[in-house]
C-alpha cells in the first residue's frame, strides 16, 4: 500500500474516502503516510480521520448508512487512533471532552451504546466505556475516578428506562448534577422520556449524541472564557 | 395429523379472515413480579413461577389470540450466557413451549403454540465475534427444546439482520424439518432494521428460505409499522404478513415506562393493518391481553376499512443518496 504519489490534499480525501468505506489497513497506511511527510498528530486526525467520521455521521443521521457500514468505518478509525493516541499524549494536544458511558442496571443491550461510544471517539472524545448493566454506584465511581464532561446513559427495555432517573438522581443527591452534562438514549427513549428522567440532552442517533456532545463543550468552554475575562476585569 | 399453524392459514385462505396472534410477553411478565435483569426464560423452570407463565397465555388465550407465542425469545444459548444459563438451553425452552401447550389445549384443538426465537444479541463477523456456523449451531440448539415441547411452528422474531434470520432458520431446520417457520423483523431506524434492511428487501430475501409467514414486530408504534406492511404487501401480495406492533411509545408515569396506545387506539390500527395487507395481527411491547381482546373485536364484528380511503401516517422507507461532498469525492475517484 503506498500513498506516496498522492498530492497532500488528495491523501486527506482518499484517507477520509478509505474511512468511510471501512478500509482499515489502507486507513493506517495513510495515517503513516500523513506523519511522514511532517504533519502533526492533531492535524491528521481533524483532517483526515475526525473529517471523514464526520461523513459517515451526517449519512448515517440522514438514513444513508446503516450499523453495519458505521461500525466498519470506526474500525477503521481505530486502526488510525492507535497510531495517533501514542503520538496525541506525547504532545499533550487537547482533548475535546470526556464521557463516561453505559447502559444502565438490568440492561444487556450494548450495539447503539457502543456505537455512540465510537463516534465520540471518532470526533476526539475521551471515552471510558462501562460496559452494560451499569448501576448507580459503578457510575459514581467512574464519575469520580475519570471527572468526565459528560454521561450518557443507554436502555432498550422499557423496565431499564427508569432507572436512567435513579442514576440523575443521585447525582444531585451528591451534588455533582451540576457539574455534568446527562445524556441519554436508546430505542424507545424519547426527547419527552430523556425529559421525564432529568437529562440534558436526548441523543436520537449516535451522530445527533455527537453534535450535541461538541455543542456542549464548545458552550463550556465559552463560558470559561466568559467567567475568565470576568474574573481578570473584577482584578 | 395436520399441522395446526398450516390449518389455521388454509382456513384464513378460504373464508378470508385474519388471525389474531398474542401482544407482549415481557410486559406481562414484569407485571406479574419479573426483575428486570432477570432472564424470563428462568420462569418457564420455577415452580412458583409456572403458573405467572401460564397466566399469561390464558390471557391472550382468552382474549382471542389463536396463536400464542412462547416465552423463549431469549431462549438461544448466546442469551441464556449472559445468566450463566446456557447449559439449560434444551430445558427452559422445552418446559416454556409445554407450558404454552398445555394451556392452549385448554381452549380446544386448534390453539396454535408458537416456539418464539430472538435474537442472538450479538454481532456477525468483522463487526462482532458471531460466525455463521455458530449461530446456526445455537439457534439449533434452542428449536429443539421448542420441537421437543410440542411447538407448531417456529417463530423468529424482532430480528434486523438477514444473516441472522437465515442462520435462525437453518438452525430451525436443522432441529425439526417438518414445521413451518415464521419470521419476522423490526424496522425502527427510518423504516428500515437496525442494520439497514429495507421492508422491500425483506420480502424479496426472506421468499428465498420458504417460510409460512413473514412480518414486522416492535419497532416505534402502530404508524410506522402500518408504512412497513403496506411496503411488504406491495412487493409480494400473496404473502402472508405478520403484523406485531408495540402499543406506541413509552412514557414516563409515576417512575415507570408506560407505553402510551391503549386498547382504543391499538383496535383502530388493526383494521388499519389488516387494510393495508396483514394476515396475522397482534402486538408486542406495552401491550396486554386488553389490547388484544379489543382488537380482535374489531376485526372478527367491525366491517373491514377500504385501503383506498387510507393514508399512511409515517413515510416509507426510502434508502438515502450519500450526502453531496462524499458523492463527488466517489465520482473523481471514478
Amino acid at each position: 500500500m503506498d500513498f506516496s504519489d498522492l498530492p497532500d490534499d488528495e491523501l486527506w480525501l482518499q484517507m477520509q474516502d478509505d474511512l468511510y468505506d471501512g478500509m482499515k489497513e489502507e486507513v493506517a497506511a495513510e495515517t503513516n503516510e500523513a506523519l511522514k511527510r511532517g504533519y502533526g498528530p492533531t492535524e491528521v486526525l481533524e483532517k483526515g480521520l475526525v473529517a471523514g467520521m464526520d461523513v459517515v455521521g451526517v449519512d448515517f443521521r440522514d438514513g444513508v448508512l446503516f450499523v453495519p457500514e458505521v461500525l466498519m468505518a470506526a474500525n477503521s478509525m481505530k486502526a488510525g487512533m492507535e497510531i495517533l493516541r501514542p503520538l496525541l499524549t506525547e504532545t499533550g494536544a487537547p482533548r475535546v471532552g470526556k464521557v463516561v458511558i453505559g447502559t444502565v442496571k438490568g440492561d444487556i443491550h450494548d450495539i447503539g451504546k457502543n456505537l455512540v461510544a465510537m463516534m465520540l471517539e471518532g470526533a476526539g472524545f475521551e471515552v471510558i466505556n462501562l460496559g452494560v448493566n451499569v448501576d448507580a454506584d459503578k457510575f459514581l465511581a467512574a464519575i469520580k475516578e475519570h471527572k468526565p464532561d459528560i454521561i450518557g446513559m443507554s436502555a432498550l427495555l422499557t423496565t431499564t428506562m427508569p432507572y436512567m432517573k435513579v442514576v440523575n438522581q443521585m447525582l444531585i443527591d451528591e451534588r455533582m448534577r451540576e457539574e455534568i452534562y446527562v445524556m441519554v438514549g436508546g430505542a424507545p427513549v424519547s426527547e419527552t422520556f430523556a425529559m421525564a428522567v432529568g437529562a440534558d440532552a436526548y441523543g436520537r442517533d449516535a451522530a445527533t449524541s455527537v453534535d450535541i456532545a461538541k455543542a456542549y463543550m464548545d458552550n463550556v468552554r465559552k463560558q470559561d472564557k466568559i467567567d475568565k475575562a470576568a474574573a481578570a476585569a473584577n482584578q | 395429523m395436520t399441522n395446526r399453524f398450516l390449518a389455521l392459514l388454509a382456513k384464513s385462505r378460504e373464508d378470508n379472515s385474519p388471525i389474531m396472534v398474542d401482544g407482549g410477553m415481557g410486559t406481562m411478565l414484569f407485571a406479574a413480579g419479573l426483575m428486570f435483569g432477570d432472564p424470563p426464560e428462568m420462569w418457564n423452570a420455577l415452580p412458583d413461577k409456572q403458573d405467572k407463565v401460564r397466566a399469561v397465555y390464558r390471557g391472550y388465550l382468552e382474549a382471542g389470540s389463536q396463536i400464542i407465542l412462547t416465552n423463549t425469545f431469549g431462549g438461544t444459548p448466546f442469551r441464556l450466557k449472559m445468566h450463566n444459563l446456557q447449559d439449560r438451553t434444551y430445558e427452559l425452552n422445552k418446559l416454556g413451549v409445554e407450558l404454552a401447550r398445555d394451556e392452549a389445549a385448554k381452549f380446544g384443538p386448534e390453539r396454535v403454540v408458537a416456539g418464539s426465537i430472538g435474537p442472538s444479541g450479538e454481532l456477525f463477523e468483522p463487526m462482532g465475534k458471531l460466525t455463521y456456523e455458530s449461530a446456526v449451531d445455537g439457534f439449533a440448539r434452542q428449536a429443539e427444546g421448542i420441537a421437543a415441547g410440542g411447538a407448531d411452528v417456529f417463530w423468529v422474531e424482532t430480528m434486523s439482520d438477514l444473516m441472522e434470520v437465515q442462520a435462525a432458520v437453518a438452525g430451525a431446520r436443522k432441529a425439526a424439518p417438518h414445521l413451518p417457520i415464521v419470521a419476522t423483523m423490526t424496522f425502527d431506524t427510518k423504516g428500515f432494521t437496525m442494520m439497514g434492511v429495507s421492508p422491500t428487501q425483506a420480502v424479496n430475501e426472506l421468499a428465498k428460505l420458504d417460510l409460512a409467514a413473514i412480518g414486522a414486530n416492535c419497532g416505534n408504534g402502530p404508524d410506522e409499522l402500518e408504512a412497513t406492511i403496506y411496503a411488504m404487501h406491495q412487493v409480494d401480495p400473496n404473502v402472508v404478513l405478520v403484523a406485531k406492533g408495540n402499543a406506541g411509545m413509552p412514557t414516563l408515569v409515576d417512575g415507570r415506562a408506560v407505553y402510551n396506545a391503549t386498547p382504543e387506539h391499538m383496535l383502530e390500527h388493526a383494521r388499519r393493518f389488516r387494510a393495508f395487507g396483514a394476515t396475522i395481527i397482534g402486538a408486542c411491547c406495552g401491550s396486554s391481553p386488553a389490547h388484544i381482546k379489543a382488537m380482535t373485536t374489531a376485526l372478527r364484528t367491525m366491517p373491514p376499512l377500504d385501503p383506498s380511503t387510507l393514508q399512511l401516517t409515517a413515510p416509507l422507507a426510502e434508502r438515502k443518496s450519500m450526502s453531496e461532498d462524499k458523492r463527488a469525492r466517489r465520482e473523481r475517484r471514478g
